[in-house]
């Protein structure tokens, strides 16, 4: 059972906790940091197999034992690319796979999170956040 | 382990496609294999940048760099200068309209502006059944402001100031919304979000609510606030599993955290949110009859005054407004009202989120500043149109909206530019059409929808839509007359001015607007019975070549209905009044003699 915030300062404690452990996730240099992964589960990306994508990624890392965090998220937007998948790795910006299936999947682990090499398909970021706006 | 230290990526999107980017990827392999920088260099097709009037883009990682218009002769020199030296090459750097500069590195910031993402800005980006990831992205900060530092009124004003305007398909204000149900007094008052979400070819509602449900959350309880209810209630269609479930899920964590229930943060505000499901009909997002719908009563409109903001769900002051617009709301709060009113036009705020579909290439989902033109959505985020055909025309605001066409790409798009261009905002579904798609089979389809959901309370949309429908299926078929035009303007107008909603009063807009916009292919239809985009059948006619014909009599043979007559080894002929129209002829054909007019 989560404890009830009781107040805005507790709310913005909450927050700055909460920042520095997704933080550092996110945007650390630290090598021993882990890679994450985040599938685009909509209605969309599971319509065209985002689940099994998403699968597929969960047993391979445990496989061959790779650390690294898969979760899921709402649509990107790329409808016509769908099913996707964001992958940041520690240190890099995230860079955001179209048109990614179970077997594409695997070639992403092969290629970019073992050996840094890009896969066809990549979807470059086309729009502005709240945050630098 | 390869030791990968530069990427190039080359746009792979169908504009830059076709502005050779194939030529410049394979360019770029064989001076890498050249040059023997295999192990250092790879080159990467990526999809669309959203930045086809710049194309082909090429762009290096890791530092960002981003070159425009690239032939594939300047590849050598991106290599030779770029990767071996360690110097940018100035001349194919991006440079800024405004300035003439060269916008170089990581700061090509300048020039991705055609999207922002306010409503959506935690789609795609957090985990949505996870309330600490929207904590962590300045979740409920909004209503911890507002209940905490702000009273319902500073926040109403902070509202009304921003500009916001409903996102629903009406831009009715909402600060004015707000205020006007604050100033109904009662001893109970509602809050609703219309999820009813039901145009054909729209998705943007169920998207925020699948991957952002906690902001809906938490402005449906900054709503309350201003408005003075303690209750709100959700009306989804139960078409909508997933954002059922991800609300269902955010809710149940909001009430944990107690951030939805009594004594909210301390503050004494009680506040908490119920969901209330709807069977689908596409009246029910017009206001009045989603609250009867909740009711337990059929889901029919009723005459508007009384506003639902005065006598509304159980004859209580509610509040109503759409998904998106809520959306908006928890970041209008955090970064001012100042900060939205900078984006868009000057009466329309902000920013919209549409669905592109139809025969556009990077069909999705997108959100781009008010006052951005029919061109760069289209053209630019879009991709262009599908197979390099010719744009012919856009539909917005769904079966109540209008089309829109080429002498309108470069209209600024916000609500009142789009009424006037005789179309209208509509809830943000964009339908793209090709010079393939008939514009009379298009208002037939749009009709057919509305003769569908129309609740068939008042006669003028029950009867006269389906009359209106009649005349367009005896157009498409051949028998129209230009009688039938006339008629069919005159009926729409009457169907307009007495209908009883807005599913009514705007349902004969497509017919309207495709009358007004492509009256000569209405004619071509009635006159010479020819449909150009050779979309109905009904107008099309199958010929046979007498120079190609060898009367080899296959044809003849696959005919299911006997309709082709002729000699062997004579040219054949096909009977119009028996053929069906099937197509098996010319697929039989091996000389190319039949054809279509």
């Amino acid at each position: 059972m989560m404890e009830k915030i009781k107040s805005l300062a507790d709310l913005k404690k909450l927050q700055e906790h909460l920042r520095t452990t997704i933080g550092l996730r996110e945007k650390s240099n630290e090598p021993y940091l882990r890679i994450q992964v985040k599938v685009a589960m909509a209605t969309c990306g599971i319509a065209s197999g985002a689940k099994e994508v998403m699968e597929v990624f969960i047993e391979e890392f445990t496989k061959r034992n790779i650390d690294a965090v898969v979760t899921q998220t709402g649509c990107m937007g790329y409808c016509y690319a769908e099913p996707t998948v964001e992958i940041t790795k520690p240190g890099n910006d995230p860079i955001v796979f179209g048109y990614v299936d179970c077997k594409k999947a695997s070639k992403i682990i092969d290629k970019y999170i073992l050996n840094n090499e890009l896969v066809d398909g990549i979807i470059p970021v086309n729009y502005e956040t709240i945050d630098n706006h | 382990m390869a030791n990968i230290k530069y990427h190039i990526l080359v746009c792979g999107g169908t504009g830059c496609h076709s502005s050779l980017s194939d030529d410049i990827l394979k360019k770029f392999q064989e001076l890498i294999i050249e040059k023997g920088l295999q192990s250092d260099v790879q080159v990467i097709k990526t999809g669309c940048f959203g930045f086809c009037e710049q194309g082909p883009i090429v762009k290096m990682m890791p530092d960002n760099t981003f070159y425009t218009q690239v032939k594939p002769e300047d590849c050598s020199e991106i290599l030779e200068e770029h990767i071996i030296n360690g110097r940018r090459v100035k001349r194919l750097l991006y440079k800024s309209p405004e300035t003439e500069e060269s916008v170089g590195g990581s700061a090509h910031k300048g020039l991705l502006k055609k999207q922002i993402r306010i409503a959506l800005r935690n789609c795609g980006v957090i985990n949505p059944e996870n309330i600490d990831e929207y904590i962590a992205k300045d979740g409920y900060q909004a209503l911890g402001k507002a209940l905490t530092e702000l009273t319902p009124e500073t926040t109403i004003a902070i509202m009304k100031k921003s500009g916001l305007r409903g996102r629903g398909g009406g831009g009715f204000p909402t600060g004015l919304k707000w205020e006007i149900t604050r100033a109904s007094e009662a001893d109970q008052k509602y809050v609703v979000c219309n999820a009813d979400e039901g145009d054909p070819g729209a998705f943007m509602d169920r998207s925020v609510l699948e991957g952002d449900p906690h902001s809906v959350l938490e402005a449906m309880a900054i709503n309350g606030y201003c408005t003075g209810a303690d209750k709100g209630l959700i009306y989804i269609r139960a078409e909508y599993p997933l954002a059922v479930e991800r609300l269902k899920i955010a809710m149940k964590q909001a009430r944990q955290y107690g951030l939805l229930g009594n004594d909210i943060l301390g503050t004494g505000f009680n506040f908490d949110i119920d969901i209330r499901y709807g069977a689908g009909a596409f009246v029910c997002g017009e206001e009045t009859a989603l609250i009867h719908s909740m009711e337990g009563l059929r889901g029919e409109p009723t005459v508007k005054p009384p506003f639902p903001s005065e006598s509304g769900y159980l004859g209580k002051p509610t509040n109503v407004n759409n998904v998106e617009t809520y959306a908006n709301i928890p970041a209008i709060i955090n970064k001012g009202a100042e900060w939205f009113a900078s984006i868009g036009t000057e009466r329309s705020k902000g920013t919209k989120v549409f669905a592109l579909a139809g025969k556009i290439n990077n069909v999705g989902l997108i959100e781009v500043p008010m006052g951005i033109t029919l061109r760069e959505v289209i053209f630019e985020i879009g991709g262009g149109i599908k197979n390099d055909k010719k744009f012919k025309a856009v539909q917005t605001g769904g079966p109540s909206g209008g089309m829109l066409t080429e002498k309108d790409l470069d209209t600024p798009i916000d609500y009142d530019n789009l009424i006037a261009a005789g179309s209208m905002m509509g809830s943000g579904g964009m339908i793209v059409m090709d010079e393939d798609d008939c514009m009379v089979a298009m208002a037939k389809f749009y009709l057919e929808f509305t003769v569908e959901e129309s609740c068939g309370k008042c006669s003028p949309c029950r009867i006269g839509n389906k009359r209106l429908f009649e005349m367009l299926e005896k157009i498409t078929q051949g028998s129209g007359t230009m009688e039938d035009l006339d008629k069919l303007r005159n009926l729409s107008y009457v169907i307009k001015d007495t209908s009883l909603c807005g599913l009514g009063q705007s349902s004969p807009n497509p017919v309207l607007s495709s009358l007004n916009n492509f009256y000569d292919e209405y004619i071509e239809h009635v006159t010479v019975k020819k449909c150009r985009a050779g979309n109905c059948k009904a107008l099309m006619q199958y010929i046979i070549n007498p120079d190609n014909c060898i009367g080899c009599t296959l044809c003849a043979r696959n005919c299911p209905v006997n309709a082709i007559s002729g000699e062997r080894k004579q040219a054949h002929f096909i009977d119009q009044d028996k053929c069906i129209k099937c197509g098996a002829c010319m697929e039989k054909c091996k000389f190319n003699a039949i054809y279509i007019i």
